[in-house]
């Protein structure tokens, strides 16, 4: 039925329109009072959001999971005498994050209600970001990818130093300049491979084999921009930052999809292209993702700031996600991209519910609070929810993320799930200390009084998150169905090209 | 050289002969009409159509091309692309200038008749297959750039930039000229093509590399490359804001055209002896560009050092040395002067009730106060910086295309990361512009200069999805000369 409709570059672009359509409003309503132009930004964005949303949808319902390849392919020539391409298509690894992507947004927008300040910027903002994102999923050509990629810098660069907290030009700058500096470098192997391949068409590319040694360093050049994303450590530093600076809006984006760009990387690029490399490579990736688990988790330990905690603990939970990649076995990968879907879920829910206390007492501090469950029962029990899921609970999506990733890496050297199993003790330790002092305990503080428990639009925002959280906890197949076909052929991609002799 | 050899020729100059022929009109008739506001601006008026006339004539009138007055003279598509782009900047940077001239109170006639004589100069250069050609284009174009500068004669600063510019113009000149004189005596000519067979037939002849290494040198001079590149902030500081427009486009952009002509075709023999200098330069231009551009609070000291590592970039498709370098060169070229002028529109906007500001910090809040001025601003500096979603990323993606396919991979790494340097710089004045509270507004800018601000910041985004056919025309253009 969709068959001939270009519906990626609809779900892509329509944001954009959406934005646009904003910009026109702001033109045509010059001189008026800008509550009303506040209110109308408000309802294009929800509404352009909502659209995306049902496309999205369809787009799944539509999507054929029995086929490994490439779907609702779209090639219009962009560059011809250059091979470049303007080529869209999602396949089983992809189609998943756009659907997140096009989730998350609605209550993104649903979520800023307490936004007060210059809100028509903020909607074309967010709407920018949107279909730059929803591009990097479906981009089917490098230089497509590359634009969509690092485009999404500039509005997350804006959001988070025009919207966020005291402290947020310093972190607007190592966001973008930290990231840009990975990428880059993405961007000049890029051109070798398209200089060695002749091509700049993923598809092509995904059969082309690079030698060995050109392998490993274009290996290490994608490493460094989506090792920046995860992020993983060490260079994860500038993420806590970031988180705490952002508006609650932004720190989910961030949390829930942003940082979805870097395992999508891997899993697009660094596996499938570079196969030798990601073999040689992987003890390395191990390694650090263990580290990541860890380390984090004990620092996440020391936090005082409840977004920083969270932001840590992101890291944390990023580093299940690289360890399960490079497992590279069905459990593993497919647990890796589960562990991403299942974080964007969990961590934006978290992000949600400190953004519900900022919103009414603009303090992150955790000793600020305690004694919550008082005043705000329904909060509290949806906090202890995706406490339980973060911490990874059996019967939370966060649970099967987890124990498919350390199975997966089981699989391939025992000692690294170890390191893993210690990290989700950690984690039960950060967040459940969290959990206590902010919503446990005696009511102390007497600017707690007036807490007021959340409200309908915060109840929405909540209730869908917990019912994924809890249903994806219990119903795997919805996601594992979509994605098996792909990473089946990624996997047999991989174990023949590593078994190829002097490849 | 008989009188009909001379007129077969005359057709191929063309668009140098509408330009100096409508210069000298002009002359006369900014001297006979009453008024120096008056004068002015009908002279400006009548400049633009010259110009629009010189873009017909050069589209139109001068056929297939070729060469003219016993090879000095050399109209191909490399000449036709750059005059194009030449002509419309200048057009472009004359619609900057009329209205601040008027509310600064510099409104002559002579401003518009020094730019059509500065873009006949520029106009030669990139036409030039002679060494006296080259000097003769350069000179004109220099001297109608230094009273340029200078323009606001009762200005300090102003007076400061203009003689600064011609002083170290002047001496870049002489080693020009120096360069010029060590070619022509170990080669025997000055026509390009009998240069390239000496250099070609003799190797890398001592005398006619350090001729060379001169030349490079005073031509380096009129791209602000570093170690060169001394003049460019204090001159744009000082000299009138469209001025420094102008000077940030076409010239850079003719004085690059000929550079290229320069190393590839005379020189092509000798590219391994240049390509290094070509390296050097790119690298100290870019290393000072980025970095001396983070500590400017002036927007036109920060354009400025802009454009020196912008030019840093250039050099690095150059230094590849191929004809994919060569188009690569006139793609970010091009979509660079588009960038700059977008983003000096701005900077010429910058006028409050008292009169004009120029510090970065004066931007403060423009996103609020300005929305359009300050997307636009937005737009522009990512685009020249080189990120996307701005066509600008074009331009540096094919620099470093053209590096790696030119086996200069490190060079493209170091490009790469330089260009996370001068990121950090273009986001400073994005900060400014988008975070910090906002000051007082700017006054409405002219028609003009709206309309060139608008169309500039525009294409940076609508041009993205018809990059090819810029590419195409550059592609064409650079296939023009035969080295590499």
């Amino acid at each position: 039925m969709l068959g001939q409709l270009p519906i990626l570059s609809a779900i892509t672009f329509l944001p954009a329109v959406g934005a646009l359509a904003i910009i026109l409003l702001r033109v045509l309503m010059r001189g008026e009072d800008t509550a009303a132009l506040d209110r109308n930004a408000r309802g294009v964005a929800m509404f352009t959001t909502l659209f995306v949303l049902a496309l999205s949808v369809l787009l799944v319902i539509e999507f054929d999971p029995a086929n490994p390849g490439f779907q609702f392919v779209e090639t219009i020539p962009w560059l011809p005498e250059l091979g470049i391409s303007y080529k869209l298509g999602v396949d089983g690894l992809s189609v998943l994050f756009v659907l997140l992507t096009a989730f998350l947004m609605p209550i993104c927008i649903l979520a800023s209600s307490s936004i007060k300040k210059r809100v028509s910027d903020y909607m074309v903002a967010f709407l920018l970001l949107e279909t730059l994102i929803i591009g990097v999923f479906c981009a089917l050509d490098l230089v497509l990818f590359y634009i969509f990629f690092e485009g999404s810098l500039i509005p997350m660069f804006l959001i988070i130093g025009v919207w966020g907290g005291a402290n947020r030009i310093y972190a607007a700058f190592k966001f973008f300049l930290y990231t840009f500096l990975g990428s880059i470098l993405m961007l000049v192997a890029m051109i070798y491979m398209y200089l060695a391949a002749g091509t700049t068409d993923i598809t092509v590319l995904l059969t082309h084999d690079f030698a060995r040694e050109v392998q490993t360093w274009l290996w290490l050049a994608f490493f460094a921009s989506f090792a920046v994303k995860m992020p993983m450590w060490p260079v994860h530093t500038w993420l806590p930052d970031a988180h705490v600076e952002a508006p609650t809006a932004g720190s989910v984006i961030l949390a829930g999809v942003l940082l979805k760009l870097g395992g999508y990387g891997f899993l697009r690029f660094s596996l499938p292209m570079f196969p030798d490399a990601s073999a040689f490579f992987a003890p390395m990736v191990f390694v650090l993702s263990v580290i990541a688990i860890v380390y984090t988790s004990l620092v996440a330990f020391r936090q005082t700031d409840i977004k920083k905690l969270i932001a840590y603990s992101s890291v944390a939970h990023m580093g299940f996600v690289t360890m399960g990649l490079f497992a590279m076995n069905g459990l593993g990968v497919q647990g890796a991209i589960f562990q991403m879907l299942s974080h964007g879920v969990i961590s934006g829910a978290l992000f949600l519910c400190v953004g519900v206390i900022y919103d009414r007492f603009h303090t992150r501090e955790i000793a600020f609070y305690g004694g919550l469950v008082h005043k705000m029962p329904v909060y509290a029990a949806f906090f202890a929810l995706f406490t339980m899921a973060n911490v990874g609970l059996p019967g939370t999506s966060g649970f099967v993320g987890e124990i498919m990733t350390m199975m997966g890496v089981f699989e391939v050297d025992p000692r690294v799930a170890f390191g893993a199993a210690l990290g989700v003790i950690f984690s039960a330790v950060y967040m459940l200390t969290l959990y206590k002092k902010v919503v446990f305990g005696e009511l102390t503080n007497p600017q707690l009084e007036t807490a007021t428990d959340i409200n309908t639009r915060e109840w929405i925002n909540l209730g869908v998150l917990a019912f994924l959280a809890i249903y994806l906890g219990f119903f795997t197949t919805p996601i594992t169905d979509v994605t098996q076909a792909s990473v089946d052929a990624l996997i047999n991609h991989y174990q023949a090209a590593i078994a190829a002799p002097g490849a | 050289m008989t009188a009909t050899e001379l007129l077969a020729d005359l057709p191929l100059l063309a668009p140098e002969l509408i330009l100096s022929i409508g210069a000298m009109a002009l002359l006369m008739v900014g001297a006979f009409v009453r008024g120096d506001q008056r004068a002015a601006r009908l002279v400006t008026t009548l400049s633009i159509f010259v110009l629009l006339g010189a873009i017909g004539a050069a589209l139109f009138l001068t056929g297939e091309g070729g060469l003219a007055f016993k090879s000095a003279f050399v109209m191909d598509d490399l000449a036709l692309y750059a005059k194009a782009v030449i002509f419309a900047a200048s057009i472009a940077a004359l619609l900057l200038a009329a209205k601040y001239m008027e509310t600064e109170k510099l409104s002559r006639f002579e401003y518009p008749v020094l730019m059509v004589l500065a873009a006949t100069g520029m106009a030669i250069m990139v036409s030039a297959n002679d060494l006296i050609t080259l000097y003769l284009g350069l000179e004109l174009q220099s001297l109608a750039l230094y009273i340029m500068a200078a323009f606001n004669r009762d200005s300090l600063r102003a007076s400061e930039a203009g003689l600064k510019y011609f002083v170290l113009g002047a001496l870049s000149s002489g080693l020009l000229l120096y360069g010029a004189s060590l070619v022509y005596g170990f080669s025997g000519s000055t026509e390009f093509g009998a240069i390239a067979a000496a250099a070609g037939a003799g190797g890398a002849n001592v005398g006619l590399l350090f001729g060379l290494v001169f030349v490079v040198s005073g031509l380096a001079f009129k791209i602000s490359a570093a170690p060169f590149h001394m003049w460019t902030p204090d001159v744009y500081e000082g000299a009138p804001t469209p001025v420094a427009a102008f000077f940030a486009t076409a010239p850079k952009l003719a004085a690059m055209v000929l550079l290229a002509r320069v190393l590839i075709e005379p020189f092509g023999p000798m590219v391994a002896d240049w390509q290094q200098i070509i390296i050097l330069l790119a690298i100290l231009s870019m290393a000072i560009g980025s970095f001396g551009a983070l500590v400017q609070t002036n927007i036109k000291r920060l354009m400025a050092y802009s454009s020196i590592g912008n030019m840093g970039y250039a050099l690095v498709a150059l230094a590849a040395g191929t004809q994919i370098g060569l188009w690569a060169v006139l793609l970010f070229m091009t979509l660079y002067v588009v960038g700059v002028l977008g983003a000096f529109g701005v900077i010429v906007s910058m006028r409050r009730s008292d009169g004009m500001v120029e510090q970065i910090e004066d931007l403060a809040g423009l996103a609020q106060t300005r929305p359009g001025m300050g997307w636009t601003m937005t737009a522009v500096l990512f685009s020249i910086g080189g990120i996307p979603f701005f066509v600008g990323f074009f331009g540096k993606l094919f620099v470093f295309y053209a590096a790696l396919d030119g086996g200069l991979l490190w060079l493209a790494i170091v490009a790469a990361l330089f260009s996370v340097i001068s990121a950090a710089y273009y986001l400073k004045v994005v900060k400014v512009m988008w975070f910090d509270e906002p000051q007082a507004t700017f006054e409405a800018a002219p028609a003009g200069v709206a309309l060139v601000t608008r169309l500039a910041g525009l294409s940076t985004v609508v041009l993205l999805p018809f990059v090819a056919l810029v590419i195409a025309q550059a592609v064409q253009a650079g296939g023009a000369l035969s080295g590499g």
